[in-house]
């Protein structure tokens, strides 16, 4: 097969809701309006930005959650948006999903073995016998000892519990992982337990699967992505290697989002106060014109109000190129 | 060393669940006037339930069962309720993690600062409304007059958080509780608002204790740190020293998983192993000993207590050395 596992191009989703209370003005949220991306197999792409930039509705809809309004995805090899619902169940076994909240992802009344075993079930994988081995191997490489197949959710840490929807979600030997914040509502302590089980999947799996990881903490995804798309009100405003992206950002949202992580150590001096402090974020109800940032850029001019900034740099799977949608670029 | 505005002394609360062990259980520390201090711990450490017990407001069937709560000279726990209400809002001002949380729907932000202003400070109708919009652009809430009218559904999660700490703050406390305040908040958001407490600390004076879970926030604003781990604090130190020479392996541990920017795809972390226990199942000796990688026979013969280590610094490790002590 040539070219990326998924190629995602011009994806749009608006959500249209009823006024407050069912009365007032039906309003419009643009929640994604443009998202192209793509990744190989075996690599890791981060979608970053703030609370509602569209990187859960942009993720579900490549899970088919969500039907988009436009734009095409294609996925190992077929056009995805096009497969009619039957056959789309069968293809769902190619991809695995873990979703942020351990505690409201895994249906309380399944036990553990259920649990993970359930996607094989649906897609009629092997016998009752084989599942069962398949769901004690799956435990095992995430931690999980075997006398947990009879127990249920709630017995177990947020930390186990998420282990437990990670083994879940490699159940069917995806070739696309999707993570939504998965490691967010953990205690610090065990998010590096995770961090270091997903490192280790991605390595020992065979074939190893592209993985869509949606984050908000930057050196999380420093250590997870091999590239990364920051996105600002339902677009991607600058994609590139992670490390490059991180050490010379040229989108000034890239810039204000790593000035405002807190530093690692009161030693490290802080950023000027003007490179963090930068207004509220708009809403997605309510995109501003033009470049959608420009209400809280430091260099924002009058063309930034009008036009929208096209994307320069080019579309390439596999690290390398970047590109970034701004008229005046940081250097 | 000024005399501390708040003198917490163990400090014990205890829940039915879990067979009433303490979930906060017997912990010690002060808060001195002008100081920002870190309580830093995970998910059920007892954060939450310490802040709750400051103002003696611990959520039924909860209940403090011993100590001290030592607010500038008076103890708190022994108050009668109307000096109780004095110090809720007067002395001490409360913000909370869920940002409009304690923000009233139906009442415009205007409506509730004055009634602050009027209940606390005594101020007329008008000067209260004036005075409300002082409030408003003091915590950088932009086009404060405007904002005045609005309710809290039509702000943002900043700009709701911003208008809750202007109203813990309007009562004119000397000490400000913040329970997670910008855990739900955008780290561009939570870089302005720690921004703005350093900025209060420094104009009004403000005392401030500041409950996380980041060790990246305790960074960015603390001056001092307590680390608590199920139910104790294991570990107290001016913000530079607990980072430059932490005492505790737990403090390690937390220090040393911490994924970093400059990090690659695929390296490894050092984690802590196994989880956090539950307040039910903690057993006898060092709560962290079943994690440790330190630990020795000895951590087990009984529960290490607070040892100074150096000046200012203690820890609760039976390997940590006391100054020119052995360890
Ligand atoms: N079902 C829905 N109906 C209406 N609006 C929605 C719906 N789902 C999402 N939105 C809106 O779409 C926008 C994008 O939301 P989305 O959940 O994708 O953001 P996000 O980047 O994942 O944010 P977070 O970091 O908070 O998870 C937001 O303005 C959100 O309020
Ligand atoms: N209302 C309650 N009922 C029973 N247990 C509670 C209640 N509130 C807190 N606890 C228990 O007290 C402990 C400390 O909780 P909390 O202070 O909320 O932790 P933190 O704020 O550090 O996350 C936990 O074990 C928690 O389950
Ligand atoms: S296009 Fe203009 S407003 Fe947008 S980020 Fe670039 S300089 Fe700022
Ligand atoms: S007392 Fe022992 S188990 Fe506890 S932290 Fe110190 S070395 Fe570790
Ligand atoms: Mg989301
Ligand atoms: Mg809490």
């Amino acid at each position: 097969m040539s070219g990326p596992l998924l190629e995602v191009a011009g994806l749009r989703k608006d959500f249209v809701s009823a006024g407050r209370f069912g009365r007032g003005a039906r309003s419009r949220v643009a929640a994604v309006s443009d998202v192209s991306f793509a990744v190989d197999a075996g690599e890791t792409l981060a979608l970053v930005g703030e609370s509602g930039s569209g990187k859960t509705t942009a993720v579900r809809m490549v899970l088919r959650l969500i039907e988009p309004d436009g734009g095409t995805i294609r996925f190992d090899g077929v056009d995805w948006l096009s497969l009619p619902i039957g056959e789309l169940n069968r293809q769902r076994r190619k991809v695995g999903v873990v979703f942020q909240d351990p505690a409201t992802s895994l249906d309380p009344r399944m036990n553990v073995e259920q649990i993970v075993t359930e996607p094989l079930v649906i897609h009629r994988v092997g016998d009752r016998k084989e599942r069962r081995r398949r769901a004690v191997a799956l435990l095992s490489a995430v931690g999980i000892p075997e006398s947990a197949l009879e127990r249920r959710p709630v017995e177990f840490s947020g930390g186990q519990r998420q282990r437990i929807a990670i083994a879940r979600a490699l159940s069917t030997a995806p070739k696309l992982l999707v993570l939504d914040e998965p490691i967010s509502a953990l205690d610090v302590s065990v998010r590096a337990q995770v961090l270091n089980l997903l490192a280790d999947l991605s390595e020992s799996s065979t074939p190893r699967p592209a993985t869509l990881f949606v984050g908000h903490d930057l050196s999380v995804v420093a250590h997870v992505a091999h590239r990364t798309a920051v996105m600002y009100l339902g677009r991607i405003v600058e994609e590139g290697p992670t490390g490059e992206l991180f050490r010379t950002p040229r989108h000034p949202y890239t810039a204000l989002l790593l000035a405002s992580q807190p530093r690692r150590s009161p030693s490290e001096r802080r950023p000027p106060e003007g490179a963090s402090v930068a207004g509220e974020p708009a809403s997605a109800a309510s995109i501003p014109p033009g470049c959608a940032f420009h209400p809280r850029c430091p260099v924002a001019t009058a063309r930034c109000r009008e036009e929208v900034p096209p994307e320069t740099g080019s579309l390439a799977a596999g690290g390398g190129p970047r590109r970034f949608a701004c008229f005046q670029p940081l250097s | 060393m000024s005399e501390p505005l708040l003198s917490v002394r163990n400090l014990t609360v205890t829940f039915p669940a879990g067979n009433g062990a303490p979930v906060v259980d017997g912990i010690s520390f002060d808060v001195r006037p002008g100081e920002i201090v870190a309580l830093v711990g995970e998910s059920g450490s007892g954060k939450s339930v310490t802040a709750f017990a400051l103002l003696d407001l611990v959520p039924e069937p909860g209940r403090t069962t011993g100590g001290e709560i030592v607010f500038e000279g008076r103890d708190v726990r022994g108050l009668p309720p109307a000096d109780l209400r004095k110090v809720r809002g007067g002395g001490i001002g409360l913000v909370f993690q869920e940002p409009g949380s304690a923000l009233d729907p139906v009442r415009t932000i205007g409506v509730e600062l004055a009634g602050v202003l009027r209940r606390h400070r005594g101020l007329s109708r008008a000067e209260a409304r004036r005075a409300a919009v002082e409030w408003l652009r003091r915590v950088s809430l932009p086009e404060p007059e405007r904002r005045l009218d609005d309710y809290p559904h039509r702000m943002s999660g900043g700009m709701k958080q911003r208008a809750t700490i202007a109203l813990a703050l309007a009562g004119g406390p000397r000490l400000l509780v913040a329970d997670e305040p910008t855990t739900a908040l955008d780290v561009t958001i939570q870089a302005q608002i720690l921004a703005l407490l350093r900025r209060l600390r420094d104009e009004l004076g403000l005392a401030v204790l500041l409950i996380t879970h980041d060790l990246g926030v305790v960074a960015e604003v603390a001056d001092r740190a307590l680390v608590m781990y199920a139910g104790e604090i294991v570990e107290e130190a001016e913000v530079a020293e607990l980072f430059d020479a932490p005492a505790h392996p737990y403090t390690r541990g937390l220090l040393a998983s911490r994924p970093d920017a400059g990090g690659a795809p695929g390296a490894r972390l050092v984690a802590i192993a196994g989880s956090v226990p539950e307040p039910g199942s903690r057993g006898a000796g060092c709560l962290f000993a079943p994690r440790c990688p330190e630990a020795v026979p000895g951590c087990l013969a009984a529960r290490p207590s607070l040892r100074e280590v150096a000046p200012g610094h203690r820890a609760a490790c039976i390997l940590a050395a006391g100054p020119g002590g052995k360890p």
